[in-house]
């Protein structure tokens, strides 16, 4: 059972609230990683308050409940204030992020004992692997529930990420979700200047995976994605979201270029970014 | 000098099969991963009674070490195995970032560690595998020294929490500890009790050095051995008890002289005791193909090189 259940306009609505934990957390240290932040948020909001069965008292076990892995780590802020605002840790706590003695780490931790993290990611390629290891254990535990994982399509350049795929398809780990944020940016351009990524779809069908696609800033299309991901698990393959998104929505000027990839937003940006992402449900941290 | 004697050589990644055939029996939550080496992990007779708790993930060992990260959510208690090359080196930032970092109770296990790989030659050699996982935050690193002690070291990993670096070999070498004996993590064992100097010693060098205090003891030299099987955490307090005596050190291991456990010992004395230490070690190359003794010959690692270290770290003492 998810723990929220929201509606589309209520998921609207907590989406803005974590676009604008996002601008503000990373405004607040000068670093940290905006544009995929943003881009995701809908997804990570879809996630954990409608489609994720799971308990917000966290156990790293998970025994019984859907897990999810994010293997691009820079993007914890999206992460951070999702996990806050579902109701892992207190949304106060946004504000130590990437300061000395916080649990908001500038990459997901496990170290400090933050609830809803079950590893640590960002040096790039592991998530995958990990998530494969947890859904085998799910088999082995007779528990029926789901595992998520996301990752950048960049990413998809790290060796391990191959060698992932070929593993899940290959021993039918099917009670896998991946997805991978495709949002076309990497840090030194677009991923075609960087590393042309071919045809997606041909590639991971090719390697024996269920492959659906999605439009990642739009519920009305991502909700039904994820209902239609579900339903193709348990048939003998993993199956994998291609998501676009566009990095830095929701921010006009954040919006369509690798420049807000690592880049926090100044205090007159950072202004007309919350002016953008006004919301009147709770309040900001 | 105490006397060792055997019945029996058996290579020590026998004693790892034989411990994890007898985890897949008493502990359930054991499970096992392998990269395409299930013959030289031993791991074949854990596989004939659990096919289901065995994971063939083919020749990707960096895949292999997230997804024995991710079993353990779940609570599985995964045991990889591969060649200690492919165990550590390749592997490095994957078993720092999901199992170090992240606290994943995985044990790590890895055969044909060191020289006595033999003819395979430097690729596969490696030397520099205790010095990776003992800089790692969390990392419990233990080298055995004989099928038996391996064995018994194997069964107690799965109960001891966190990510634990087991290192063992290929060559059949002397069965001389005891069948039933109970491996500690972190305790040192005492072999021989002596006056002169202390030589402490782990994984293949420690029947060496038993071989040492003998050839010792005929030229009139009471020396202490004692096997450290667990590198991290150190027995400090077994060190220091000895040095305390014996006032200097030989330290013998299969690996580089850079990073190993003799400068772990050396770490140890410079805060406490500095007192004259000698290394028994590779110095810092690779090795190179031949048979496992030619090269232990060849890198000063036989009972004549810890004889002479030995002699070398008490004529230091009286100066």
């Amino acid at each position: 059972m998810n723990p929220h259940n929201k509606s589309i306009d209520e998921l609207k609505q907590v989406a803005a609230q974590v676009r604008r934990d996002i601008v503000r957390m990373v405004h607040a240290v000068n670093s940290g990683h905006p544009g995929g932040s943003l881009g995701c948020t809908d997804y990570f909001v879809s996630l954990y308050f409608r489609a994720m069965n799971y308990s917000t008292d966290f156990d790293m076990n998970g025994v019984g409940e859907d897990l999810f892995f994010l293997s691009n780590g820079h993007i914890s802020p999206v992460f951070y204030s999702t996990l806050a605002r579902a109701g892992f840790f207190d949304v106060k706590e946004l504000a130590t992020f990437r300061k000395i003695n916080s649990r908001v780490q500038g990459h997901p931790a496990t170290e400090e004992g933050l609830p809803g993290i079950r590893v640590a990611s960002g040096s790039l390629g592991q998530g995958l692997s990990v998530a494969i290891g947890a859904a085998q254990a799910k088999k082995l535990n007779n528990d029926d529930s789901l595992v998520y994982v996301l990752m950048g399509d960049g990413e998809l350049e790290e060796g391990q990420i191959w060698e992932a795929t070929m593993y899940a398809a290959g021993k039918k780990v099917d009670n896998l979700i991946a997805t991978i944020d495709r949002n076309g940016q990497q840090i030194d351009g677009s991923t075609e200047e960087v590393m042309p990524l071919g045809d997606l779809r041909a590639k991971f069908e090719a390697f024996g995976w269920h492959v659906l696609e999605a439009d990642g800033n739009n519920f009305e299309t991502l909700l039904p994605a994820l209902d239609e991901a579900k339903g193709a698990t348990g048939k003998g393959k993993p199956v994998m979201i291609l998501m676009d998104t566009q990095m830095g929505y929701g921010v006009d000027f954040m919006m369509g270029s690798h420049k807000w990839h690592g880049v926090a937003p100044n205090d007159e940006q950072l202004k007309v970014a919350l002016q953008q992402l006004s919301v009147n449900i709770a309040a900001d941290y | 000098m105490k006397e060792y004697t055997y019945t029996e050589k058996k290579d020590t990644r026998s004693g790892f099969g034989a411990g994890l055939l007898e985890l897949g029996r008493t502990n359930p939550n054991v499970v096992a991963l392998c990269a395409d080496l299930v013959g030289s992990l031993k791991m074949g007779d854990f596989i004939k009674e659990n096919p289901d708790r065995f994971f063939q993930i083919g020749i990707a060992e960096a895949n292999m070490m997230g997804i024995a990260a991710g079993l353990t959510i779940g609570g599985k208690i995964p045991f990889t195995g591969t060649f200690a090359n492919f165990s550590t080196g390749r592997v490095y930032d994957q078993i720092r970032q999901s199992i170090a970092y992240s606290g994943k109770n995985v044990k790590i296990c890895a055969s044909h560690a060191g020289l006595t790989l033999g003819e395979d030659g430097a690729t596969h050699q490696i030397l520099e595998d205790i010095g990776l996982m003992k800089m790692l935050p969390h990392m419990t690193v233990i080298n055995t020294c004989d099928y038996n002690q391996t064995k018994a070291a194997t069964i107690a990993i799965a109960d001891y929490e966190g990510p634990v670096y087991l290192r063992f070999g290929r060559p059949v070498i002397p069965v001389f500890t005891p069948a039933d004996q109970e491996f500690v993590v972190g305790k040192a064992v005492m072999l021989n009790e002596g006056t002169d100097v202390s030589i402490f010693a782990t994984g293949h060098l420690v029947w060496k050095a038993i071989l040492a205090g003998k050839i010792l003891e005929e030229k009139g030299i009471s020396a202490e051995i004692i096997n450290i099987h667990t590198i991290k955490p150190l027995d400090e307090e077994a060190i220091l008890k000895s040095v305390a005596k014996t006032k200097c050190v030989v330290s013998c291991e299969e690996h580089n002289r850079l990073g190993g456990m003799g400068d772990s010992i050396a770490q140890l004395l410079i805060k406490n005791t500095p007192l004259p230490m000698e290394y028994v070690a590779v110095d810092d190359t690779f090795g190179e193909s031949g048979t496992p003794d030619q090269l232990m010959e060849k890198y000063g690692l036989t009972e004549n090189d810890i004889v002479a270290a030995a002699e070398r770290a008490i004529a230091r003492k009286q100066q």
